[in-house]
Formats: structure tokens, C-alpha cells, sequence
């Protein structure tokens, strides 16, 4: 009996026969309607090839929108919260949009692709917010998320693969550059973005060169230790380097039922992707008043003491319960036992001292700890690699 | 440049009665109308050579009485041709029903149904006083309200609790529900129904059995609290009430500019600044007022661009769609309805001979088509006002319903033979129409718009029912005629408490605009 | 004769839940029922040998689990079986697949339209919203808002207090919700027909008005107020048939000392100085008890078991003027296999739930057309599933039970009664509509039963054979049902009390309203309160 794509729950990505023959695991997960690797070989082995070498993701099931026509930047404008002015072509920015009540409704990626041409990468569905937005617009805005596959291509020696796979000059790319390259006849698109807070890169391509370019990659990067890491191995990286994750740090606002559950971007510490100076874009009257009232949370990152990690956690300040946990690691580079909370506003600044009730189990045997931690300025791991230009070379 | 405290985009009776009050009490006002005359759909029209009629609106039926005394109306011109007229509903074997204020008579009616008449009237115009006072300021907020929301909320409150327990809940109920039930509770005779369940739904995208078409019926008996014990005729046509509120408003001192289309309002970080005409002329001012309806001004003249999509959103979901027509009729002389006389045809006549139909014509709006055999709200104001014809002959003014917006077929390959098919459902009654005829014109819901400059051509700038009305009206955040744009008011129709020619939205956005200091 | 605590009058859902909180209680409670078994319309009936037919209410969602459980429900024979799917066919051959994987829904949405597909995301937060406002009042009793008294001006400020943290914007969106038509509130979301036309479904079951008559939008909410073990919104089936739902409720009660008697058909409820003091049988019987609880419909509890001299004019008047109309029918049907639907999997995900055929807003209001018109709608809205393919009970091995709910049949053609020709002929329009679909069909039909609105009222007691013993639109809804002032479960008279659907929350197998009247009933009684909170924050 044979199954066709779209009968079955789950789609595959462009990648998957080399996914499926690399999962040596055989641990899956579903992401955005895609059947995705949770890990490959061992979550641990994935992140330090991450770290010290070069990881490949497939972020294929990623939701990208192409936004063309005359007014696309306009558009753009209205919808996020930064300037989307100073994205020039061949650059990418990192944003937020909010709807009217300043509340987040996702984070993502704006592409330069050309004059008058942009893709928006997004963690939630879109079309429809997007559809309202363009009203008034001279605009086309396209699905493509099928249409487009991509791997992230992370790491310090993710700069050396993608040069030793033949794309020459690659090193002079600066950090949120893009650059065109002929991959067998079909424009492969390099960005030098990622979700590890290292050196990394992400390319696109057409799906029916998926498995070629996957393919050519490993090849070429064999004497640079690259390897395929999944999302497990993606989200240790991704707190170590203080990104928020979409579902996980906050809840999107069209998705959340209670009231009050939503967060705007001062409250994640995104206040620096707001531009009040536009004149208009969603949520900018509700962010104005919000500075004028204040805010009701604050993010922070949190040092935990001791190495368990703080899942979950209640944070309090003496006996007074102050806030909670939305993501927590220990984070194997930096050694340093890393948590993101949301805090009521009244306290939290960098140095403050608070308590984090963590839970954990050691042979059904579980015991409740009371770990101090401290507000921290910035992220654990920030690398200067990171931002280098021409990239190091190994 | 000559600066304007405050500029109003639209020059309808609304956007005439908010200037002037912004004027009298001391700002400096321009109205730029896009037609050659002020009015907006208080208007007439010489639609063939020798005849004119109210181009919209014909009747007066609900003007507020503080608003022509405010604004001298009748020093400045405004007359009625006739007032306190009766509503006679047609019975197709010519046993009508004849509405005169609190009573009604008529052959085939039973003595139980002119008790049940009387306290209906009672009742409802209990009711429709309440309105009539909410209807007088502005709607308080749903949430966030401040005293003085608090203090009209509690009158309204405390309104409803003086009606008693009984009639409380009894108003609660009938907000809610149809014209149909509420009827058939109270009434046998047909036509009487079909008479008093037509104006429910009048100007409404709703059939008797419809939901919330009680809440339409109480809207109308505003116009009795206001004074109105039945339609009157204005002399010269609504034209003439427009002309008179446009002299008012230039006595206050307001400025008028006529052939002066809007194209946009201008903004500067977010706020109004003044308006570009679409000559290209730009003109400043510290307050823009709207009197188009709320898609229109926002759609077209703010820009969906230049606000936030929530709003769009907001904006764009008004039912706006319009589910009627309006006829004139030039006739070479009266024509004779069976079963009346003569001075009876200067009544208020009503084709609406049952509720079902008024249904049936209802149903086949739902689909995009018009209605078969329509219901019809007719005048033939010549009776009362013999310069709106030449000696002798007549014009005939009708509300048509329904007939939809979105015809399936389009308009234009269907005005004719509508026509002639209104034609034919008054000649049921009026054998003698067809020869009457000398010429004849249908101005369909398109025509309206294009006309009026009003969205989906729909009278009141936004369907009349519960989910858009008081403190839903618009939509959120402008409720209280100030927008989310700084410095940009509503005051048209599409704001509390709405269309009809009763002039309080107007009222109530000038007395808004004076009461937080605007342009001060 | 036996004097009781209390009578409850008529066995359904409803009945039985009030008389086992009575029962739990202390009281010596008797249940009266007309008919010879229990249930009301929440029954399984063997009307075709080896056949289990539904032949009421069908499915499952609504039944509080609060209530299931408290009452043990389970235990007693009670097994609710979630479904997953369901499909409406349209006319083109094409079909749109409502399927229960979020994420395969999606998919099928885009391929009718990208943005329907995301909006359908808005659209659900936005019903939940609307139905996490209104599920703590479930298992509560409205708030009186003309009531000074203390403990309902608390509950009044607690009421309003859940709807000003919505803000302005989100109350704005509760108010039209509760006033707009379901055609116009789907269109805020979709512009795909057959997306909006299988969605609007649950806006109209039940109820005399049409997708574009303001108020369904609440009906639909109605729909999506119950759940399947937490997953809000779900439904499933009664293993056994919906008779297992008050099987297990008659069990319950009886397990706590209460009785039951059939075949008891009241006359009327005494009433001896403006006091409830029993109940008298059209065969002269009478029992008699302090407490009388009718479970029976509004207009059946007034105009019909009490005499008008016992009650004040305003409630004889504000029963007559009660909306209670019949609107739907039913036809049963024992299969001798599964039919084929026409471009569904056979036995696939889409055809184990409901199915309908009727694939736009325009075919599903026409078919109200006809209501209004006074007959039964020549193109019908059906809501049909074969429960045989999950529940084995139903029909013997490699045979099938269909139960096929339609609407609109009115309560009575052009203004005379049903005859036995008029329902010949809805049975024959709603069979043939389906064998349109289903080439099979036709052949596969062992027995047929076919309810119209005569027969839900000649045998279960429903006024017009309305299913909610009364319309679910806001004039009678919270505290304004069955009438204002008479909103917390008591009548006008001293001991006479109502636990039926006519009731809040209102109808569908939900044992909520029982359950609420109990609580007011023990609370006059000065006994304890037997019946559960609502789970918090659900």
C-alpha cells in the first residue's frame, strides 16, 4: 500500500529522504504540518557539532510569505514595529509585528530580496492577518512556503563547508547580508542568519534541488565535521544565545484566549525593534501609551545556581511570587544554567537576586530545590566570530 | 492658506448640524461638499423636465425638535407642506388600514385589533422615549467609562427601571426579537400587520421575521417621541431642508464650499491635519470632521494604509449593504388607487399587504435578485406642494425594498424591466398608473452610492440592527464620534443613533468635539 | 398513598439528573414518566430487530463531566467515544473534509483558500473566547440583574467583571456574537461557500431561523460549549446509543434510594394554597410532595400541567409569547452495510462523523425559506452519521445504523397538521437527497423511522418537537430563561420548580440545568448541597 503526500497527517520536507537515511534515531516530531527530526544521532554530539564545527538544520516547514509590488515596503512599514526603511536590499532584519493592542503576534525575519520584493519568514501562519493588512496597498502577498526549501548551515565551520561547495567569496558576506550564488543552474540564496548566536548561515533553494544541494553540502563539508542537528539540539543553542522562541517565551496574541495573556515587545525586551517615530504601524498606539502607563512584565534572562535546569519555575523575591520560567537549559559552552522569565515589573533589574522553585527527579526519587539566580545583562554565549567580517576560516 | 479651526468633509443635514453648532459656539467652520448643493441625501432632484422630488429620504419623519429650533430652520426657509400624516396600508381588495397617529381604522379591522393598536402605540412610544434620550447624547463606552458615561448609563438605567419590572423585561424582550411574533401576539388583521411590520424593516437589509426588527420599529416611533404623530411633506422636496440647514449654518457663521470634493484627508504623524480637495488644493485646519459614512472615510479618505489594520478590520466588516431602491414617477394627473380618495393619496401608502409579503420580497434580496413582488413606501407629494409639478400633473415618489446592492445580474441589465414591474405592483392597486406615466426613474442602490458618495448606497451609512448600534456604533474606538486618528470626528449617519434624517448625530459629535476642547 | 420530597415530572436527561442530586441528598424522590421507558429524547431504541437507533438526540459533547462524574455515570454503564471528522459533500463532486488533525484541516482549507485555511485560526481562538466566558455559568444560576438581593447583586458584578476584563474591543466582540447571524459572523472570517456553509451548521441546528437571522451566531457558540474529556468542542458517541447517557443516570438515582415510575402521565400539578403540593395522573392518581419539579418544556409546565388560576396572568402570558418551534425531523435507518459516499473514503476519517450535503450559505437559507413557507425544505440541511462504525453495539456485525437529523421540517404544513403523506414525503426528499450522494443508498435501506416534528411531540413530550424546549436566542437566554424574573430554575408558585432545557444553560444532553435546579431546590430546603462546582478555568 502506498501513501501519497497529503493523504498522510503529516507532510515531508524537500529534504526528507536525506533527513529520514540520517535519523538514526528515528525520532520525529511534527512542526508546522512537517514531519521534522527531534534528533539525529545524540542531542548532545548534534549541539557540539553545532558549536564547534557546523550543523545543518532543515527549517523547510519555516512559514515564508513573498511580499511584492509597488508598496511592498510600505506595507511592511505598517505591519511591523521597526523601520523597515533601513532593511536595505540584500540585507535582513530581525522584527516583530504586533496587532492593535501593541500585543506580539509573532517575531520573524524580513528578506530584502530585491526593490519592491521581500519574503517574510514567520513562526505562525499569516495569510490571514497579512490579507487584512494589505488592504490599501498595492501589494501581492504570496505563500511560498512550499515552494522554497532551506537548511541552516551553522557553526564555525559552516563558512568553510558552503566555500568548499564552491561558493566563492562567501567569507566578505556580513552579518544579515545576502548573497545569490548558481547552484547547478538554480539560484541558491546565502544569509548569513541563524537561530545558534554563532557564525552561520541559511540557504534557500527550489525544492527539486533539495536533496542535490543537501547532498553536495555533506560532501563538501565532510572535512569540516559537519552534521545534521534537530530541534532538540536547536532550542539548547538558541537559549544559550538568548533567543526568544515564538509559543515557547510568549504566546502569540491571535492565539491566546484569556485576556491579558499576550505580551507586547517591551514586555519580551524587544522594545529596541519599535519605532515610534513611523508614523504609523500596527500597535503603535497602544505601545505609546504603554510607555506613558508602563508595562505590566518584563523579560529577563536568569543564572541559575547549581545545574538543573529551571523548568517551569516559579521565581520569587523573599516570599512574594514575582514571576515564571518560559525557557531554561543548562548550557553546555557557556557552563552556565541559563533560564528566560517573565517578571512582574516592579523588580528584576540586571543584579537583582531572586529564588527559582525547580523540581527535578533522580530516580523517582524528586526533590524541590530553591536555586537562587540573578538577573543578567545579555545572553551566556556571544562569540566575536559571530560578527566578524571576512568570516574566520578553518 | 486661510486656517480652519475645524473642516467638515460632506455637507448632509449631519455634517450641516454639526458645523453649525461648532459654530455657534465659536470655531471657525468650513463644510466642503462634493455636489452643487449642500444637503447630501436631504435633496431633490428634477428627475424629468417640470418634475422634482426628494431624491432620497421622502418624507420627514423624525428631525429633531431641538435642532430646528436651535438652528431657526423655518426662519431659514424651512416649510412643510403637510405634517401629521396618516400611513395607509393597501390591501389588494381595497379594505386598507389607515394609520393616524395612535389610532387606526379600517373596514375589515376588528374592534380588538384598534384596542390592540392603541396599546401597542402606548407601549412602544414608552419605549422609543427611552431611546429618544439615549439617542440625544453620546453612547456610553462598553468599558473604561468615565462620569459622565457612568451618569448617562444610569439614566438609562434608571430609565428602564422606572418603566417597572414588567415593562423592563418586556423592553428586553423586544429589542431582541422579530416584528413577525410581535405581531401575530398582537394583531389579526393582515394588512395591519404588514403595514406596521414594514417599518421595522424599512431601509433595512432584514425581513419581518428577521431578528431584532422590533428594535427597527422602535427606531421609527423615535420620530413620534420627536414630535412627528406621522409623516410630513417638506415644500420643495428634502432639497429644501438641506438649503434651509445650510442658511442656518451660514448664519452661524459657517463657511460652505459646494463642488468641492474630498479626496483625502491629510495626516501628519498621525494626525488630521486638513484635506486635499481633488483639485489638488490643500486645506489646514486643527479638527476634520467626517460626515461620509465610516468605510468611505477611512477606506477612501483616511486610507487603510495610514491606519491599523485592526481597524481595517473593524471598518471593513460594517454591513453596509443597501437592500434599497428609490422610484419616481412623472404623472400627467393623479392616479386613482382603489379604495381611496383623493385627499387620501397625499398620504403616506403602503404596499406591505402581509408580512409574508414583505418576506418574500426579503427573500429573494438574500440571493442577489430582486424582489418579485416588492413592498413599497409611496408619496406623491404634488398633492400637498403644487411646485413640484407642472399644474395638474404629479410626481410620485417611492422607497422600494428590495432591492439588493449586489444584484446577480447587475443593475444595468435590470433597471428597465424593474421598473417596469414597480410599475405594474402599484398598477395593482392603481389600475390606471401605466397611462399616468410620463417618465420615470429608478435610482437603485448603486445609483445611491454614487450619488451620495455613500458605501453600498445604504441610507443609514450602516445597516440598523443591534450588533451596530449605541455603543456599537461604528465600531470600537470610535464610538464616541472622536476616531482613533488624533484629530478626525465622525458625525454622519454611521454614527449613534444613526440615519434617518433626525440631525443628532450631528448634534451629538459638535456638543463631543465642544465638550473635549476641540479646535478651542 | 406514599408521600414524597419531592416529584420530578418526566424521566429525560434533565429529570433524572435533578432527581439524583435530590436523592444524593436525603429526599425520597419519585421521577413520573409518561411514557413506558425512560429517557425522554436522550434514548436508544431497538425499533428494528438487532437495531440500536439514537432516535433523538444522537451525539455527545454537551453532558457537563462535572456531572458524570459526581454521579458516577461511568460506573453505571456510561462510555462516551469521541469521533473524529466530518465532511460536507458538494454538488460539484468535490467534498471539503473537516478533519480532526489540525494540521491536515489546514491543508484541506487552503486548497479552498490560504487565507481561509489561517483565518480559520481566528476564528476558533475567537469561539473560544466567547465560550470560556460563558462555560463557568453552566454549572451555575444566572445572575438576576433585577434581583437587589445581596447574593445576586455578588453574582451580577462577578458576571459583569468577566466581561469588562475583555476590554472594550473584545466586549464589542462578545455583544455582536450574541446578536449577529451566524452567516454574517462567518463572513468576518472565510470567503470559501462550502468552508462557511459546514461551519454554519451548528448555528442553525435546532432552531427555527435561518443562517443570516441575527442571534444564531450564539446558537453556534452553543455547539461549542461542550467538551470530550477537556478537548473543548468535541463530540462523540454514546456507546449504546444516547439511552446509555439516561440509563446511567436512572441507575445513579436509583442507587441513591429514588424511584421511578412509568407510564405516568401527569394531568396536572396540585396546587392547595398557592403552594405545589403534588401531582395528579390522567388516571386519577395522585402523588404528593412539598417539592414539584417539571422537567417538561415552558409551554407544557404552564399552559398545559398547571391550571392558569393558579398562576399569575404575567406567566401564563410569558409562556404563550415563549419561542419554542419546531424546526427539524429525523430519520433513522438500519443499513445492511456502509454505504459509499461519493468521493469519501469508505470507512475513511471523514466518514466516521457527520456528514452533510448542503454546500453553501444560499442552499442552507433557502432551505429556511421553506420553513417560513410552512413546509419541510425541498434541499434539507442534514447532519447524518453511521455510529455504527465506531460504536459496535449499534447494529449487528457488518450491518449499519445511520441516524440522519434534518432540517427544517416546520411543526406544521401551510398552517394544518403533519399527515401521514406529508411525512412519506420528507422521508422521500431526505432519502433521495442523500442517494444523490450515495449511489448504494438506496439499496442498503432495511427500516427506515421517520420523526417530524408531530412525532417528537406526540412521543417525547417536546412542544413543536422543539429539541431545546425552546429557542437558544438572547431574549431567552441566562437569565432572561425560560422567562425574566422566573430565571433561577423557580416557578411562580410556592415548591414548584423547572429543570428542563427550557431552563439555563438551555438545551442539548447537558444535565445542567437539572443539576442547577437542584442546588436552588436544596438551597430552600436548607439541606446541603449535593451538586458540583464547574471545573475551574476549563
Amino acid at each position: 500500500m502506498s501513501r501519497k503526500q497529503g493523504d498522510t497527517m503529516m507532510l515531508e520536507t524537500p529534504f526528507h529522504s536525506r533527513v529520514a537515511l540520517a535519523n538514526e534515531l528515528n525520532l520525529w516530531e511534527a512542526w508546522s504540518g512537517y514531519t521534522t527530526p527531534s534528533a539525529y544521532f545524540d542531542v548532545e554530539l548534534e549541539y557540539f557539532a553545532v558549536r564547534s564545527a557546523a550543523g545543518v538544520f532543515d527549517l523547510s516547514p519555516m512559514n515564508k510569505y513573498r511580499i511584492t509590488g509597488p508598496d511592498a515596503g510600505a506595507f511592511l512599514n505598517r505591519l511591523v514595529t521597526r523601520d523597515v526603511g533601513k532593511i536595505g536590499v540584500d540585507r535582513v532584519g530581525y522584527t516583530v509585528w504586533c496587532d492593535n493592542a501593541g500585543q506580539v503576534m509573532d517575531d520573524g525575519t524580513i528578506f530584502h530580496l530585491a526593490e519592491n520584493d521581500y519574503r517574510l519568514c514567520a513562526y505562525a501562519r499569516a495569510m490571514d492577518w497579512l490579507s487584512w493588512s494589505a488592504l490599501g496597498f498595492d501589494v501581492s502577498v504570496v505563500d511560498e512556503s512550499a515552494e522554497v526549501a532551506a537548511l541552516a548551515v551553522q557553526g564555525p565551520t559552516s563558512c568553510s563547508c558552503l566555500q568548499s561547495m564552491g561558493l566563492d567569496g562567501l567569507e566578505t558576506l556580513k552579518p544579515f547580508g545576502i548573497a545569490h550564488f548558481d547552484f547547478e543552474g538554480e539560484d541558491l540564496m546565502v544569509s548569513r542568519t541563524g537561530f545558534t548566536g554563532d557564525l552561520g548561515y541559511e540557504v534557500w533553494i527550489a525544492p527539486n534541488k533539495a536533496e542535490t544541494l543537501w547532498d553536495k553540502l555533506f560532501e563538501a563539508g565532510k572535512p569540516y565535521m559537519i552534521k545534521p542537528f534537530g530541534s532538540q539540539a536547536l532550542e539548547l543553542t538558541r537559549i544559550e544565545t538568548g533567543f526568544l522562541q515564538a509559543g515557547v517565551d510568549f504566546v502569540p496574541a491571535q492565539e491566546t484566549i484569556r485576556p491579558g495573556r499576550s505580551r507586547s515587545p517591551f514586555e519580551l525586551g524587544l522594545g529596541w525593534l519599535v519605532d515610534l517615530n513611523k508614523p504609523v504601524f500596527n500597535g503603535r498606539q497602544a505601545l505609546i501609551r504603554e510607555q506613558q502607563i508602563g508595562s505590566r512584565y518584563h523579560f529577563v534572562i536568569l543564572d541559575v545556581d547549581g545545574n538543573k535546569p529551571a523548568h517551569n519555575s516559579f521565581l520569587f523575591k523573599g516570599q512574594q511570587q514575582v514571576g515564571t520560567v518560559t525557557s531554561a537549559a543548562w548550557c553546555p559552552t557557556a557552563k552556565s544554567n541559563v533560564a528566560f522569565a517573565q517578571i512582574e515589573t516592579a523588580c528584576g533589574d540586571i543584579g537583582d537576586q531572586l529564588v527559582a522553585e525547580i523540581y527535578y527527579e533522580k530516580e523517582l526519587h524528586w526533590t524541590r530545590v530553591l536555586a537562587p539566580c540573578k538577573v543578567i545583562d545579555g545572553a551566556v554565549f556571544n562569540p566575536a566570530r559571530r560578527r566578524m567580517t571576512p568570516a574566520v576560516a578553518y | 492658506m486661510t486656517n480652519y479651526d475645524v473642516l467638515v468633509v460632506g455637507g448632509g443635514h449631519n455634517g450641516l448640524i454639526c458645523a453649525a453648532y461648532l459654530a455657534r459656539a465659536g470655531r471657525k467652520v468650513m463644510v466642503l461638499e462634493a455636489n452643487e448643493q449642500p444637503g447630501g441625501a436631504a435633496a431633490s432632484r428634477e428627475f424629468a423636465s417640470g418634475y422634482t422630488v426628494s431624491s432620497c429620504a421622502h418624507w420627514l419623519t423624525q428631525l429633531s425638535p431641538q435642532i430646528s429650533k436651535d438652528l431657526a430652520l423655518e426662519r431659514h426657509g424651512l416649510q412643510l407642506a403637510a405634517r401629521d400624516l396618516d400611513s395607509i396600508g393597501l390591501a389588494p381588495n381595497g379594505q386598507h388600514v389607515t394609520v393616524t397617529g395612535s389610532a387606526v381604522e379600517g373596514a375589515a379591522l376588528s374592534e380588538e385589533d384598534k384596542l390592540a393598536y392603541a396599546e401597542f402605540h402606548r407601549k412602544t412610544i414608552k419605549f422609543s422615549r427611552l431611546l429618544a434620550r439615549a439617542f440625544a447624547e453620546r453612547p456610553p463606552k462598553l468599558v473604561e467609562s468615565n462620569l459622565t458615561d457612568r451618569i448617562n448609563l444610569l439614566k438609562l438605567g434608571l430609565g428602564m427601571k422606572l418603566l417597572g419590572k414588567e415593562d423592563m423585561s418586556e423592553l428586553l424582550r423586544l429589542a431582541l426579537i422579530n416584528m413577525y411574533d410581535v405581531m401575530e401576539e398582537h394583531f389579526d388583521n393582515e394588512t395591519l400587520k404588514g403595514l406596521l411590520s414594514f417599518d421595522g424593516v424599512l431601509g433595512a437589509h432584514m425581513g419581518p421575521r428577521s431578528p431584532n426588527t422590533v428594535f427597527g420599529y422602535l427606531y421609527r416611533r423615535v420620530g413620534d417621541v420627536h414630535g412627528y404623530n406621522g409623516p410630513a411633506v417638506v415644500k420643495g422636496g428634502m432639497g429644501a431642508l438641506g438649503s434651509a440647514m445650510a442658511d442656518a449654518a451660514r448664519a452661524l457663521g459657517v463657511e460652505i464650499r459646494t463642488a468641492s470634493k474630498v479626496e483625502k484627508i491629510n495626516l501628519d504623524q498621525g494626525r488630521a491635519t486638513g484635506v486635499t480637495l481633488n483639485g489638488g488644493e490643500v486645506i489646514g485646519a486643527k479638527l476634520v470632521v467626517s460626515n461620509a459614512d465610516p468605510v468611505t472615510t477611512f477606506e477612501k479618505l483616511v486610507g487603510f494604509r495610514n491606519v491599523e489594520t485592526g481597524l481595517v478590520r473593524r471598518v471593513s466588516q460594517i454591513r453596509m449593504r443597501s437592500g434599497v431602491a428609490k422610484l419616481h414617477l412623472a404623472l400627467n394627473g393623479l392616479p386613482s388607487f382603489s379604495g381611496l380618495t383623493e385627499t387620501q393619496l397625499g398620504q403616506r401608502l403602503v404596499i406591505a399587504p402581509t408580512m409574508d409579503y414583505i418576506e418574500r420580497a426579503f427573500n429573494s434580496s438574500k440571493y442577489g435578485e430582486s424582489s418579485t413582488s416588492p413592498a413599497l413606501d409611496i408619496s406623491i407629494p404634488s398633492v400637498h406642494d403644487s411646485s413640484l409639478a407642472p399644474a395638474g400633473k404629479h410626481v410620485l415618489s417611492a422607497i422600494v425594498q428590495y432591492a439588493p446592492y449586489d444584484l446577480g445580474q447587475g443593475w444595468d441589465n435590470h433597471k428597465e424591466a424593474f421598473t417596469q414591474q414597480l410599475i405594474e405592483t402599484i398598477g395593482t392597486y392603481a389600475p390606471d398608473i401605466g397611462e399616468r406615466v410620463v417618465a420615470s426613474e429608478l435610482l437603485t442602490p448603486v445609483d445611491l452610492e454614487r450619488e451620495f458618495h455613500i458605501k453600498g448606497g445604504h441610507w443609514h451609512h450602516g445597516e440598523i440592527s443591534l450588533d451596530q448600534v449605541m455603543m456599537m456604533r461604528p465600531f470600537p474606538g470610535a464610538t464616541q464620534y472622536g476616531t482613533p486618528v488624533e484629530g478626525l470626528y465622525l458625525c454622519g449617519a454611521g454614527t449613534h443613533p444613526g440615519g434617518g434624517v433626525m440631525g443628532l448625530a450631528g448634534r451629538n459629535a459638535a456638543r463631543e468635539i465642544i465638550k473635549r476642547g476641540g479646535a478651542a | 398513598m406514599k408521600k414524597y420530597d419531592a416529584i420530578v415530572i418526566g424521566a429525560g436527561h434533565n429529570g433524572l439528573t435533578n432527581g439524583a442530586y435530590l436523592a444524593k441528598a436525603g429526599l425520597d424522590v419519585l421521577v413520573v414518566e409518561r411514557n413506558a421507558y425512560i429517557g425522554g429524547a436522550t434514548v436508544s431504541r431497538e425499533l428494528h430487530k438487532d437495531w440500536i437507533y439514537s432516535n433523538c438526540s444522537y451525539v455527545c459533547s454537551l453532558l457537563r463531566p462535572e456531572i458524570a462524574r459526581d454521579l458516577e455515570l461511568p460506573r453505571h454503564g456510561l462510555q462516551v467515544v469521541p469521533y473524529g471528522g466530518s465532511a460536507t459533500l458538494m454538488k460539484n463532486g468535490d467534498h471539503f473534509g473537516y478533519y480532526y488533525d489540525h494540521e491536515r484541516l489546514h491543508r484541506e482549507m487552503a486548497r479552498f483558500s490560504q487565507r481561509d485555511a489561517n483565518a480559520y485560526e481566528r476564528y476558533l481562538a475567537d469561539v473560544m473566547k466567547q465560550t470560556r466566558l460563558i462555560r463557568p455559568y453552566l454549572m451555575r444560576r444566572p445572575p438576576d440583574p433585577t434581583s437587589l438581593k445581596l447574593r445576586d447583586l455578588k453574582d451580577l458584578v462577578e458576571f459583569a467583571g468577566s466581561f469588562t476584563a475583555l476590554g472594550e474591543e473584545g466586549l464589542a466582540d462578545t455583544l455582536k456574537f450574541w446578536t449577529m447571524s451566524v452567516g454574517d459572523f462567518l463572513e468576518q472570517y472565510f470567503e470559501t461557500d462550502v468552508i462557511k456553509a459546514h461551519l454554519a451548521g451548528s448555528g442553525i441546528i435546532g432552531t427555527a431561523l435561518g443562517v443570516y437571522s441575527p442571534g444564531t451566531a450564539y446558537v453556534l457558540l452553543h455547539h461549542y460549549m461542550g467538551d470530550v474529556d477537556g478537548n473543548v468542542g468535541a463530540w462523540g458517541f454514546a456507546r449504546g446509543g444516547m439511552g446509555a447517557v439516561s440509563s446511567a443516570l436512572a441507575k445513579s438515582y436509583q442507587s441513591y434510594g429514588g424511584e421511578i415510575l412509568c407510564d405516568a402521565d401527569v394531568d396536572r400539578i396540585l396546587v392547595r394554597n398557592g403552594r405545589a403540593v403534588g401531582v395528579a395522573l390522567d388516571n386519577g392518581d395522585e402523588y404528593h410532595a412539598p417539592v414539584v419539579v417539571s422537567n417538561l418544556d415552558p409551554k407544557r409546565t404552564f399552559l398545559d400541567v398547571m391550571d392558569a388560576t393558579d398562576l399569575p396572568p404575567d406567566v401564563v402570558k410569558k409562556a404563550r409569547n415563549f419561542k419554542i418551534r419546531g424546526s427539524s425531523g429525523k430519520l433513522n435507518i438500519a443499513l445492511d452495510g456502509l454505504p459509499t459516499f461519493r468521493g469519501v473514503e469508505k470507512g475513511g476519517p471523514l466518514a466516521t462523523g457527520e456528514m452533510h450535503l448542503s454546500d453553501s450559505l444560499e442552499v442552507l437559507e433557502r432551505a429556511y425559506d421553506d420553513w417560513k413557507d410552512g413546509t419541510w425544505s425541498k434541499e434539507p440541511y442534514v447532519d447524518m452519521l453511521i455510529p455504527s462504525q465506531i460504536d459496535p453495539t449499534m447494529a449487528p456485525p457488518g450491518k449499519h445504523m445511520m441516524t440522519v437529523f434534518v432540517q427544517y421540517a416546520p411543526p406544521k404544513i401551510k398552517g394544518r397538521e403533519w399527515t401521514d403523506e406529508d411525512k412519506a414525503g420528507f422521508e422521500r426528499t431526505v432519502i433521495d437527497q442523500i442517494a444523490s450522494y450515495s449511489p448504494d443508498f438506496k439499496d442498503l435501506i432495511l427500516h427506515c423511522e421517520t420523526r417530524t416534528p408531530r412525532e417528537l411531540e406526540a412521543e417525547v413530550g417536546l412542544t413543536e418537537g422543539n429539541i431545546f424546549q425552546g429557542e437558544l436566542t438572547f431574549d431567552q437566554l441566562l437569565f432572561n430563561r425560560p422567562f425574566p424574573g422566573y430565571a433561577q430554575y423557580r416557578g411562580p408558585v410556592k415548591g414548584m420548580y423547572m429543570c428542563g432545557s427550557g431552563t439555563h444553560p438551555g438545551g442539548g444532553v447537558m444535565s445542567a440545568p437539572g443539576a442547577n435546579a437542584a442546588r436552588e431546590i436544596l438551597q430552600d430546603l436548607k439541606k446541603d448541597n449535593t451538586v458540583p462546582e464547574g471545573y475551574a478555568d476549563d
